[in-house]
Protein backbone atom coordinates (compact mmCIF):
# COMPACT_ATOMS: atom_id res chain seq x y z
CA UNK A 1 0.00 0.00 0.00
CA UNK A 2 1.64 3.55 -0.87
CA UNK A 3 1.59 5.59 1.93
CA UNK A 4 3.74 8.34 3.10
CA UNK A 5 6.28 6.33 4.79
CA UNK A 6 7.56 4.72 1.76
CA UNK A 7 10.03 7.76 1.05
CA UNK A 8 11.49 6.84 3.81
CA UNK A 9 13.54 4.61 1.93
CA UNK A 10 16.30 6.47 1.19
CA UNK A 11 16.44 4.73 -2.34
CA UNK A 12 13.02 5.58 -2.97
CA UNK A 13 13.40 9.01 -2.08
CA UNK A 14 15.95 9.68 -4.28
CA UNK A 15 14.48 8.44 -6.61
CA UNK A 16 11.18 10.26 -6.82
CA UNK A 17 12.82 13.02 -5.72
CA UNK A 18 14.74 12.95 -8.75
CA UNK A 19 12.05 12.82 -10.75
CA UNK A 20 10.43 15.84 -9.21
CA UNK A 21 12.72 17.88 -8.36
CA UNK A 22 13.41 19.66 -12.07
CA UNK A 23 9.77 20.17 -12.55
CA UNK A 24 9.84 22.33 -8.85
CA UNK A 25 12.54 23.93 -10.03
CA UNK A 26 10.78 25.64 -12.82
CA UNK A 27 8.06 25.89 -10.74
CA UNK A 28 9.94 27.68 -8.22
CA UNK A 29 11.99 29.80 -10.66
CA UNK A 30 8.21 31.59 -12.55
CA UNK A 31 6.14 31.78 -9.31
CA UNK A 32 9.59 33.66 -8.23
CA UNK A 33 10.19 35.87 -11.34
CA UNK A 34 6.60 36.41 -11.73
CA UNK A 35 5.97 37.35 -7.79
CA UNK A 36 8.82 39.20 -8.26
CA UNK A 37 8.80 41.24 -11.52
CA UNK A 38 5.30 41.72 -10.74
CA UNK A 39 5.77 43.07 -6.94
CA UNK A 40 8.69 45.47 -8.26
CA UNK A 41 7.86 46.81 -11.66
CA UNK A 42 3.89 46.56 -12.03
CA UNK A 43 2.49 47.68 -8.63
CA UNK A 44 2.47 51.43 -7.41
CA UNK A 45 4.59 53.63 -5.23
CA UNK A 46 2.76 53.11 -1.55
CA UNK A 47 1.34 57.19 -0.23
CA UNK A 48 3.63 57.22 2.47
CA UNK A 49 6.49 54.39 1.90
CA UNK A 50 7.43 55.44 -1.27
CA UNK A 51 9.19 52.82 -3.36
CA UNK A 52 10.36 51.27 -0.19
CA UNK A 53 7.02 49.49 0.16
CA UNK A 54 8.48 46.91 -2.67
CA UNK A 55 10.91 45.11 -0.16
CA UNK A 56 7.73 43.55 1.04
CA UNK A 57 7.97 40.87 -1.61
CA UNK A 58 11.08 39.72 0.22
CA UNK A 59 10.92 40.48 3.85
CA UNK A 60 7.13 39.02 4.20
CA UNK A 61 8.16 35.40 2.39
CA UNK A 62 11.47 35.32 3.98
CA UNK A 63 10.02 35.67 7.66
CA UNK A 64 7.54 33.43 7.27
CA UNK A 65 9.79 30.98 5.95
CA UNK A 66 12.39 31.37 8.11
CA UNK A 67 9.67 29.96 11.35
CA UNK A 68 7.83 27.32 9.09
CA UNK A 69 11.79 25.87 8.38
CA UNK A 70 11.98 25.77 11.97
CA UNK A 71 8.55 24.06 12.12
CA UNK A 72 9.53 21.38 9.61
CA UNK A 73 12.50 20.41 11.59
CA UNK A 74 10.48 20.13 14.37
CA UNK A 75 8.46 17.90 12.97
CA UNK A 76 11.24 15.64 11.19
CA UNK A 77 12.72 15.15 14.34
CA UNK A 78 9.97 13.84 15.67
CA UNK A 79 9.43 11.68 13.40
CA UNK A 80 13.05 10.78 13.88
CA UNK A 81 12.71 9.96 17.17
CA UNK A 82 9.27 7.73 17.20
CA UNK A 83 9.89 6.07 13.92
CA UNK A 84 14.00 6.38 13.18
CA UNK A 85 13.43 6.94 9.45
CA UNK A 86 17.19 8.42 8.71
CA UNK A 87 15.67 10.38 5.61
CA UNK A 88 13.62 12.53 7.71
CA UNK A 89 16.98 13.43 10.28
CA UNK A 90 18.55 14.44 7.03
CA UNK A 91 16.11 16.51 6.43
CA UNK A 92 15.75 18.41 9.21
CA UNK A 93 19.61 18.65 9.15
CA UNK A 94 18.98 19.96 5.77
CA UNK A 95 16.83 22.43 6.42
CA UNK A 96 18.58 24.28 8.91
CA UNK A 97 21.03 25.93 6.84
CA UNK A 98 17.69 27.29 4.40
CA UNK A 99 16.19 28.38 7.56
CA UNK A 100 18.93 30.27 9.19
CA UNK A 101 19.29 31.67 5.51
CA UNK A 102 15.52 32.82 5.27
CA UNK A 103 16.33 34.42 8.77
CA UNK A 104 19.26 36.62 7.85
CA UNK A 105 17.51 37.21 4.83
CA UNK A 106 14.55 38.95 6.69
CA UNK A 107 16.79 40.94 9.61
CA UNK A 108 18.85 42.38 6.64
CA UNK A 109 15.40 43.23 4.62
CA UNK A 110 13.76 44.58 7.34
CA UNK A 111 17.45 46.38 8.33
CA UNK A 112 17.46 48.15 4.64
CA UNK A 113 13.18 49.09 4.60
CA UNK A 114 13.93 50.28 8.64
CA UNK A 115 16.59 52.47 7.44
CA UNK A 116 13.91 55.06 5.53
CA UNK A 117 11.23 54.59 7.73
CA UNK A 118 12.08 54.22 10.94
CA UNK A 119 14.72 56.50 10.81
CA UNK A 120 17.39 53.52 12.14
CA UNK A 121 18.38 50.29 10.59
CA UNK A 122 17.95 48.21 14.25
CA UNK A 123 15.21 48.85 17.05
CA UNK A 124 15.47 46.36 20.37
CA UNK A 125 11.81 45.64 19.53
CA UNK A 126 9.79 41.89 20.24
CA UNK A 127 9.76 40.81 16.48
CA UNK A 128 13.29 41.64 15.96
CA UNK A 129 14.94 40.70 18.96
CA UNK A 130 13.31 36.94 18.71
CA UNK A 131 14.05 36.77 14.96
CA UNK A 132 17.23 37.71 15.84
CA UNK A 133 16.76 34.70 18.86
CA UNK A 134 15.87 32.25 16.28
CA UNK A 135 18.73 32.88 14.44
CA UNK A 136 21.01 31.80 17.34
CA UNK A 137 18.97 28.59 17.73
CA UNK A 138 19.38 28.36 14.14
CA UNK A 139 23.36 28.68 14.38
CA UNK A 140 23.74 26.24 17.53
CA UNK A 141 21.45 23.68 15.85
CA UNK A 142 24.23 23.68 12.88
CA UNK A 143 26.98 23.75 15.28
CA UNK A 144 25.58 20.96 16.92
CA UNK A 145 25.30 18.81 13.93
CA UNK A 146 28.53 19.57 12.41
CA UNK A 147 30.44 18.81 15.72
CA UNK A 148 29.34 15.17 16.84
CA UNK A 149 30.88 12.70 14.42
CA UNK A 150 28.87 9.72 14.99
CA UNK A 151 25.64 10.24 12.80
CA UNK A 152 22.59 8.32 14.71
CA UNK A 153 24.28 10.31 17.85
CA UNK A 154 24.28 13.11 16.39
CA UNK A 155 20.23 13.14 14.88
CA UNK A 156 19.36 12.25 18.23
CA UNK A 157 20.90 14.65 20.32
CA UNK A 158 20.15 17.61 17.51
CA UNK A 159 16.46 16.42 17.47
CA UNK A 160 16.61 17.00 21.14
CA UNK A 161 17.71 20.27 21.22
CA UNK A 162 15.05 21.32 18.42
CA UNK A 163 12.06 20.19 20.31
CA UNK A 164 13.77 22.26 23.63
CA UNK A 165 15.07 24.90 21.46
CA UNK A 166 11.24 25.24 19.99
CA UNK A 167 9.52 25.63 23.38
CA UNK A 168 12.34 28.21 24.63
CA UNK A 169 11.98 30.25 21.02
CA UNK A 170 8.29 30.50 21.84
CA UNK A 171 8.72 31.50 25.06
CA UNK A 172 11.40 34.12 24.12
CA UNK A 173 8.98 35.53 21.27
CA UNK A 174 6.27 36.34 24.46
CA UNK A 175 8.84 37.67 26.96
CA UNK A 176 10.58 39.87 24.71
CA UNK A 177 6.93 40.85 24.41
CA UNK A 178 6.82 42.11 27.91
CA UNK A 179 10.17 43.38 28.06
CA UNK A 180 9.67 46.27 25.64
CA UNK A 181 7.44 47.82 23.15
CA UNK A 182 7.02 47.33 19.49
CA UNK A 183 8.21 49.07 16.82
CA UNK A 184 7.08 46.91 14.25
CA UNK A 185 3.81 46.62 12.51
CA UNK A 186 0.86 43.71 12.92
CA UNK A 187 0.21 41.36 10.61
CA UNK A 188 -0.27 42.94 7.33
CA UNK A 189 -1.83 39.54 6.14
CA UNK A 190 -3.93 36.97 7.77
CA UNK A 191 -6.80 35.30 6.95
CA UNK A 192 -9.35 36.88 9.71
CA UNK A 193 -7.94 40.45 10.16
CA UNK A 194 -9.45 43.36 8.56
CA UNK A 195 -6.65 45.31 7.67
CA UNK A 196 -4.37 43.92 5.38
CA UNK A 197 -2.41 45.32 2.38
CA UNK A 198 -4.26 46.69 -0.20
CA UNK A 199 -5.49 44.01 -3.12
CA UNK A 200 -2.74 45.79 -5.44
CA UNK A 201 0.15 44.71 -2.80
CA UNK A 202 -1.96 41.69 -1.82
CA UNK A 203 -1.67 39.40 -5.28
CA UNK A 204 2.13 39.61 -6.16
CA UNK A 205 2.37 39.38 -2.02
CA UNK A 206 0.68 35.54 -2.57
CA UNK A 207 2.98 34.72 -5.75
CA UNK A 208 6.03 35.91 -4.02
CA UNK A 209 5.13 33.45 -0.53
CA UNK A 210 4.14 30.52 -2.97
CA UNK A 211 7.50 30.94 -4.65
CA UNK A 212 9.68 31.03 -1.97
CA UNK A 213 8.01 27.77 0.01
CA UNK A 214 8.41 25.97 -3.11
CA UNK A 215 12.12 27.50 -3.20
CA UNK A 216 12.17 26.42 0.30
CA UNK A 217 11.09 22.68 -0.80
CA UNK A 218 13.25 22.52 -3.80
CA UNK A 219 16.63 23.09 -1.93
CA UNK A 220 15.58 21.20 1.30
CA UNK A 221 14.89 18.22 -0.71
CA UNK A 222 17.67 18.74 -2.78
CA UNK A 223 19.92 19.02 0.36
CA UNK A 224 18.24 15.83 1.54
CA UNK A 225 19.53 13.95 -1.59
CA UNK A 226 23.16 15.50 -0.96
CA UNK A 227 23.21 14.30 2.20
CA UNK A 228 21.96 10.54 1.40
CA UNK A 229 24.91 10.13 -1.58
CA UNK A 230 27.49 11.84 1.36
CA UNK A 231 26.15 9.13 3.37
CA UNK A 232 26.53 6.62 1.31
CA UNK A 233 29.79 7.60 -0.15
CA UNK A 234 30.66 6.91 3.77
CA UNK A 235 29.68 3.67 3.95
CA UNK A 236 31.07 2.72 0.78
CA UNK A 237 34.63 3.86 2.17
CA UNK A 238 34.48 2.25 5.03
CA UNK A 239 32.94 -0.86 3.58
CA UNK A 240 36.24 -0.60 1.01
CA UNK A 241 38.81 0.05 4.09
CA UNK A 242 37.31 -3.05 5.43
CA UNK A 243 38.16 -5.39 2.35
CA UNK B 1 20.13 10.44 45.26
CA UNK B 2 20.77 12.28 48.34
CA UNK B 3 23.80 10.16 48.56
CA UNK B 4 24.65 11.63 45.09
CA UNK B 5 24.28 15.25 46.11
CA UNK B 6 26.47 14.96 48.99
CA UNK B 7 29.05 13.34 46.48
CA UNK B 8 28.77 15.82 44.11
CA UNK B 9 29.20 18.57 46.71
CA UNK B 10 32.15 16.76 48.24
CA UNK B 11 34.07 16.36 45.36
CA UNK B 12 33.63 19.78 44.40
CA UNK B 13 34.52 21.48 47.88
CA UNK B 14 37.43 19.51 48.35
CA UNK B 15 38.83 19.50 44.45
CA UNK B 16 38.63 23.20 44.80
CA UNK B 17 39.24 25.46 42.06
CA UNK B 18 34.91 24.69 40.89
CA UNK B 19 33.60 26.21 44.16
CA UNK B 20 35.17 29.48 44.10
CA UNK B 21 35.95 30.13 40.86
CA UNK B 22 32.69 31.38 39.59
CA UNK B 23 32.22 33.42 42.44
CA UNK B 24 35.36 35.27 41.58
CA UNK B 25 34.80 35.30 37.79
CA UNK B 26 30.82 37.60 39.02
CA UNK B 27 33.00 40.00 41.14
CA UNK B 28 35.69 40.69 38.16
CA UNK B 29 32.86 41.00 35.55
CA UNK B 30 30.91 43.32 38.08
CA UNK B 31 34.28 45.89 38.63
CA UNK B 32 35.00 45.83 35.04
CA UNK B 33 31.88 47.27 34.26
CA UNK B 34 32.58 50.57 35.56
CA UNK B 35 36.17 50.75 33.99
CA UNK B 36 34.04 50.27 30.90
CA UNK B 37 31.20 52.49 31.31
CA UNK B 38 32.78 55.39 33.49
CA UNK B 39 32.33 55.82 37.13
CA UNK B 40 29.11 58.15 37.27
CA UNK B 41 26.91 56.41 40.07
CA UNK B 42 23.40 57.16 37.84
CA UNK B 43 24.54 55.50 35.14
CA UNK B 44 25.96 52.45 36.69
CA UNK B 45 22.90 52.47 39.25
CA UNK B 46 20.67 52.38 35.80
CA UNK B 47 22.23 49.49 34.31
CA UNK B 48 23.25 47.80 37.58
CA UNK B 49 20.32 45.01 36.96
CA UNK B 50 21.03 44.20 33.78
CA UNK B 51 24.89 43.79 34.70
CA UNK B 52 24.51 41.46 37.57
CA UNK B 53 22.30 39.15 36.40
CA UNK B 54 24.37 39.01 32.78
CA UNK B 55 27.14 38.32 35.64
CA UNK B 56 25.46 35.43 37.04
CA UNK B 57 24.71 34.26 34.02
CA UNK B 58 28.30 33.84 32.85
CA UNK B 59 29.23 32.77 35.70
CA UNK B 60 27.17 29.76 35.32
CA UNK B 61 28.22 29.42 32.26
CA UNK B 62 31.22 29.16 33.21
CA UNK B 63 31.46 25.79 35.35
CA UNK B 64 28.79 23.99 33.66
CA UNK B 65 30.87 21.56 31.26
CA UNK B 66 32.08 20.00 34.58
CA UNK B 67 28.52 19.31 35.76
CA UNK B 68 28.82 15.63 33.90
CA UNK B 69 32.86 16.29 32.10
CA UNK B 70 34.28 14.46 34.81
CA UNK B 71 32.23 11.59 35.52
CA UNK B 72 32.61 10.70 31.77
CA UNK B 73 36.00 10.82 31.68
CA UNK B 74 36.26 8.35 34.45
CA UNK B 75 33.35 5.88 33.53
CA UNK B 76 31.23 6.81 36.36
CA UNK B 77 28.67 8.16 34.77
CA UNK B 78 28.20 4.99 33.20
CA UNK B 79 28.01 3.35 36.58
CA UNK B 80 25.08 6.13 37.86
CA UNK B 81 23.65 5.25 34.69
CA UNK B 82 22.85 1.53 35.23
CA UNK B 83 22.23 2.29 39.35
CA UNK B 84 18.82 1.64 40.28
CA UNK B 85 18.70 5.52 40.88
CA UNK B 86 16.37 7.12 37.40
CA UNK B 87 19.06 9.12 35.02
CA UNK B 88 16.22 11.89 35.28
CA UNK B 89 16.79 12.04 39.18
CA UNK B 90 20.99 11.62 38.63
CA UNK B 91 20.64 14.91 36.09
CA UNK B 92 18.07 16.42 38.52
CA UNK B 93 20.78 15.97 41.74
CA UNK B 94 23.76 17.01 39.44
CA UNK B 95 21.96 20.15 38.39
CA UNK B 96 21.33 20.82 41.70
CA UNK B 97 24.78 20.04 43.12
CA UNK B 98 25.39 23.04 40.24
CA UNK B 99 23.37 25.23 41.64
CA UNK B 100 24.66 25.08 45.06
CA UNK B 101 28.26 25.40 44.21
CA UNK B 102 27.86 28.26 41.83
CA UNK B 103 24.07 29.69 41.95
CA UNK B 104 23.43 29.98 45.86
CA UNK B 105 27.10 31.93 46.16
CA UNK B 106 25.99 34.28 43.81
CA UNK B 107 22.89 34.80 44.85
CA UNK B 108 24.91 35.21 48.32
CA UNK B 109 27.55 37.99 46.81
CA UNK B 110 24.55 39.83 45.01
CA UNK B 111 24.17 42.41 47.56
CA UNK B 112 27.51 43.49 48.14
CA UNK B 113 28.28 43.92 44.39
CA UNK B 114 25.01 45.79 44.01
CA UNK B 115 26.42 47.97 46.37
CA UNK B 116 29.74 48.46 44.70
CA UNK B 117 27.60 49.38 41.50
CA UNK B 118 25.28 51.78 43.13
CA UNK B 119 21.96 49.94 43.06
CA UNK B 120 19.01 51.61 44.54
CA UNK B 121 18.77 50.05 48.38
CA UNK B 122 14.79 48.74 47.21
CA UNK B 123 15.95 46.83 44.84
CA UNK B 124 18.69 44.37 47.13
CA UNK B 125 15.71 42.31 48.09
CA UNK B 126 14.26 42.18 44.56
CA UNK B 127 17.44 41.18 43.27
CA UNK B 128 18.25 38.31 46.06
CA UNK B 129 14.90 37.15 45.50
CA UNK B 130 15.41 37.35 41.48
CA UNK B 131 18.53 35.31 41.40
CA UNK B 132 17.15 32.89 43.99
CA UNK B 133 14.30 32.03 41.63
CA UNK B 134 16.14 32.32 38.73
CA UNK B 135 19.43 30.67 39.19
CA UNK B 136 18.36 27.23 39.58
CA UNK B 137 17.02 27.20 36.00
CA UNK B 138 20.18 28.44 35.11
CA UNK B 139 21.82 25.72 36.36
CA UNK B 140 18.60 23.22 35.01
CA UNK B 141 18.80 24.70 31.32
CA UNK B 142 23.28 24.34 31.67
CA UNK B 143 22.96 20.84 32.84
CA UNK B 144 20.57 20.28 29.55
CA UNK B 145 23.06 22.24 27.60
CA UNK B 146 26.21 20.22 29.74
CA UNK B 147 24.52 16.54 28.76
CA UNK B 148 24.18 17.40 24.45
CA UNK B 149 27.81 17.99 24.48
CA UNK B 150 28.91 16.06 26.89
CA UNK B 151 30.93 13.12 24.64
CA UNK B 152 32.84 15.90 22.60
CA UNK B 153 36.42 17.34 23.13
CA UNK B 154 36.05 20.97 22.63
CA UNK B 155 32.53 20.85 23.32
CA UNK B 156 32.79 24.23 25.53
CA UNK B 157 32.12 26.89 22.99
CA UNK B 158 29.76 24.91 21.45
CA UNK B 159 27.89 24.52 24.92
CA UNK B 160 27.69 28.14 25.76
CA UNK B 161 26.43 28.89 22.23
CA UNK B 162 23.50 26.20 22.72
CA UNK B 163 22.43 27.47 26.17
CA UNK B 164 23.12 31.38 26.08
CA UNK B 165 19.73 31.65 23.87
CA UNK B 166 17.97 29.08 26.73
CA UNK B 167 18.81 31.52 28.71
CA UNK B 168 16.95 34.74 27.49
CA UNK B 169 13.71 34.28 29.28
CA UNK B 170 15.08 34.26 32.31
CA UNK B 171 17.68 36.79 31.89
CA UNK B 172 14.71 39.46 30.89
CA UNK B 173 12.43 38.44 33.56
CA UNK B 174 15.47 38.45 36.04
CA UNK B 175 16.48 42.06 34.81
CA UNK B 176 12.96 42.96 34.76
CA UNK B 177 12.00 42.05 38.50
CA UNK B 178 15.40 44.37 40.13
CA UNK B 179 14.56 47.40 37.56
CA UNK B 180 10.73 47.30 38.67
CA UNK B 181 11.80 47.13 42.35
CA UNK B 182 14.41 49.77 42.01
CA UNK B 183 11.39 51.81 40.23
CA UNK B 184 9.15 50.74 43.32
CA UNK B 185 6.49 49.38 40.51
CA UNK B 186 4.54 46.46 40.43
CA UNK B 187 6.79 43.39 40.91
CA UNK B 188 4.58 40.28 41.00
CA UNK B 189 4.15 39.62 37.47
CA UNK B 190 7.88 39.62 36.24
CA UNK B 191 8.54 37.12 40.13
CA UNK B 192 5.81 34.87 38.98
CA UNK B 193 7.13 34.40 35.76
CA UNK B 194 10.82 33.81 36.75
CA UNK B 195 9.37 31.02 39.02
CA UNK B 196 7.44 29.22 36.33
CA UNK B 197 10.22 29.21 34.27
CA UNK B 198 12.17 27.86 37.24
CA UNK B 199 9.66 25.45 38.08
CA UNK B 200 8.83 24.42 34.56
CA UNK B 201 12.39 23.38 33.60
CA UNK B 202 13.06 21.82 36.37
CA UNK B 203 10.27 19.23 35.90
CA UNK B 204 10.76 18.93 32.33
CA UNK B 205 14.65 19.60 31.50
CA UNK B 206 15.71 16.33 33.36
CA UNK B 207 13.98 14.21 31.20
CA UNK B 208 15.21 15.69 27.83
CA UNK B 209 18.42 15.80 29.61
CA UNK B 210 18.65 12.13 30.43
CA UNK B 211 17.54 11.12 26.91
CA UNK B 212 20.85 13.26 25.99
CA UNK B 213 22.74 11.12 28.16
CA UNK B 214 21.81 8.00 26.80
CA UNK B 215 22.93 8.66 23.30
CA UNK B 216 25.86 10.00 24.56
CA UNK B 217 26.89 7.09 26.77
CA UNK B 218 25.54 4.54 23.83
Amino acid sequence: MASLWQYANPQKFVQTTGAVLPALAVLTALALIAGLVWGFFFTPDDFRQGSTVKIIYLHVPAALMAINAWLMMLVASLIWLVRRHHVSALAARAAAPVGLTMTVIALLTGAIWGQPMWGTWWAWDPRLTSFLILGLFYLGYIALWAAIEDPDAAADLTAVLCMVGSVFAVLSRYAVNFWNQGLHQGASLSMDAEENVADVFYFPLLVCIAGFVLLFVTLVLLRTRTEIRARRIKALLARERMA
Amino acid sequence: MIALLSRDLALAVRAGGGFGLGLAFFLIVTVLVPFGVGPESATLSRIAPGILWVGALLACLLSLDRIFALDYEDGSLDLLATAPVPLEGVVAMKAAAHWVTTGLPLVLAAPVLGVLLNLAPAAMGWLVLGLGLGTPALSMIGAFGAALTVGLKRGGLLLSLLVLPLYVPTLIFGAELVARGAAGQVTATPAAMLAAITLATCALLPFAAAAALRVNLR
